[in-house]
């Protein structure tokens, strides 16, 4: 049958990001058919040069809308995000391994 | 405390996608936007409390309770919070029932829309373009992947959710189910025959 327990989310970055999208709707910074339809989009889009899984290409999508949203939305301009992500790995590679990882 | 592989050096790097989340996350915590511990308690949510058995459990009660069944499908909203499931995705929930002569669908053709408090997070399947193009297109051909084959006069209905409803199938009653329990029940009700892309589980040692 195929109601075995598959994972709800294969990565922890697509349950961050879900979390994060769910959680600033709670807190009112969208309405959720407003991401939806952007989110829409995004699929629709990507979904015109490949088939789309619904795995990681899913939550792919997702981000790459989430981070387009709230650019329009001023919440995260896209170039501090760039430039935290670069922050964020520049931490893990001079980080030991085992020690926590921590922004400078 | 330094690592004795002398090949991983540093903390593993996680995945570009991730790098990404992580520095959103840091931003909009900076701005106070958002409390990361209320990440943790919404992943914990959809990961271990929310999942198809709580719609097992309203499926499994309407089969026992015919009133409970005509209040559900009047305004499954209002029954289903009042057990308790109602959130996110749950604003407007609409029941639609599986009889010898309908069987009814649902896919989202937009994104994933889907009933949350209900079922939980879709399927990878349920968020697929080959799903989400065929379940309309063609639903037959997509219920015989899925192992479904339906007697000829039996209508297939497909319900295109949105992000305004969500719909809850309540699968047809197994033969041979009666005298059973509402935990018992619940067992016989998978998330797939919620989605419409399966039926029930046929009783033990009854005949289909």
């Amino acid at each position: 049958m195929t109601d075995a327990p598959d994972p709800v989310f294969t990565e922890p970055w697509h349950a961050q990001v879900f979390a994060l999208t769910v959680h600033l709707n709670e807190a009112g910074h969208f309405d959720w058919p407003e991401w939806a339809s952007c989110f829409g989009a995004t699929l629709k889009k990507n979904g015109l040069s490949k088939e789309l899984d619904g795995g990681d290409d899913y939550f792919t999508a997702w981000l790459e809308t989430l981070e387009q949203f709230l650019a329009s939305k001023d919440l995260a301009d896209l170039r501090d995000v760039a430039e935290m992500r670069n922050a964020w790995e520049r931490a893990y590679l001079s980080t030991p391994h085992g020690a926590p990882v921590t922004l400078e | 405390m330094p690592h004795d592989d002398p090949d991983h050096p540093h903390s593993l790097l996680p995945p570009d996608p991730a790098l990404r989340v992580k520095a959103l996350e840091t931003i909009l915590t900076r701005k106070g936007l958002i409390d990361p511990a209320a990440l943790d308690v919404i992943i914990d949510t959809y990961e271990n409390k929310i999942g198809p058995r709580n719609g097992a459990h309203v499926v499994a009660r309407a089969w026992s309770d015919p009133a409970f069944k005509t209040a559900l499908l009047e305004d499954a909203t209002a029954v289903v919070s009042e057990m308790g499931y109602y959130g996110r995705q749950g604003e407007h929930m609409v029941a639609v029932e599986n009889t010898a002569d309908v069987h009814n669908m649902v896919v989202c053709t937009l994104c994933s829309c889907y009933p949350w408090p209900l079922l939980g997070i879709p399927p990878g399947w349920y968020k697929s373009d080959a799903y989400r193009a065929r379940a309309v297109r063609e639903p037959r051909a997509v219920l015989a992947d899925f192992g479904v084959t339906l007697p000829e006069d039996t209508a297939v209905r497909v319900w295109d959710s949105t992000a305004e409803v969500r719909y809850l199938v309540i699968p047809e009653r197994p033969a041979g189910s009666d005298g059973m329990d509402e935990a018992a029940l619940m067992d016989l009700v998978t998330r797939d025959s919620m989605i419409g892309t399966g039926l029930a589980l046929p009783v033990e040692g009854s005949a289909p």
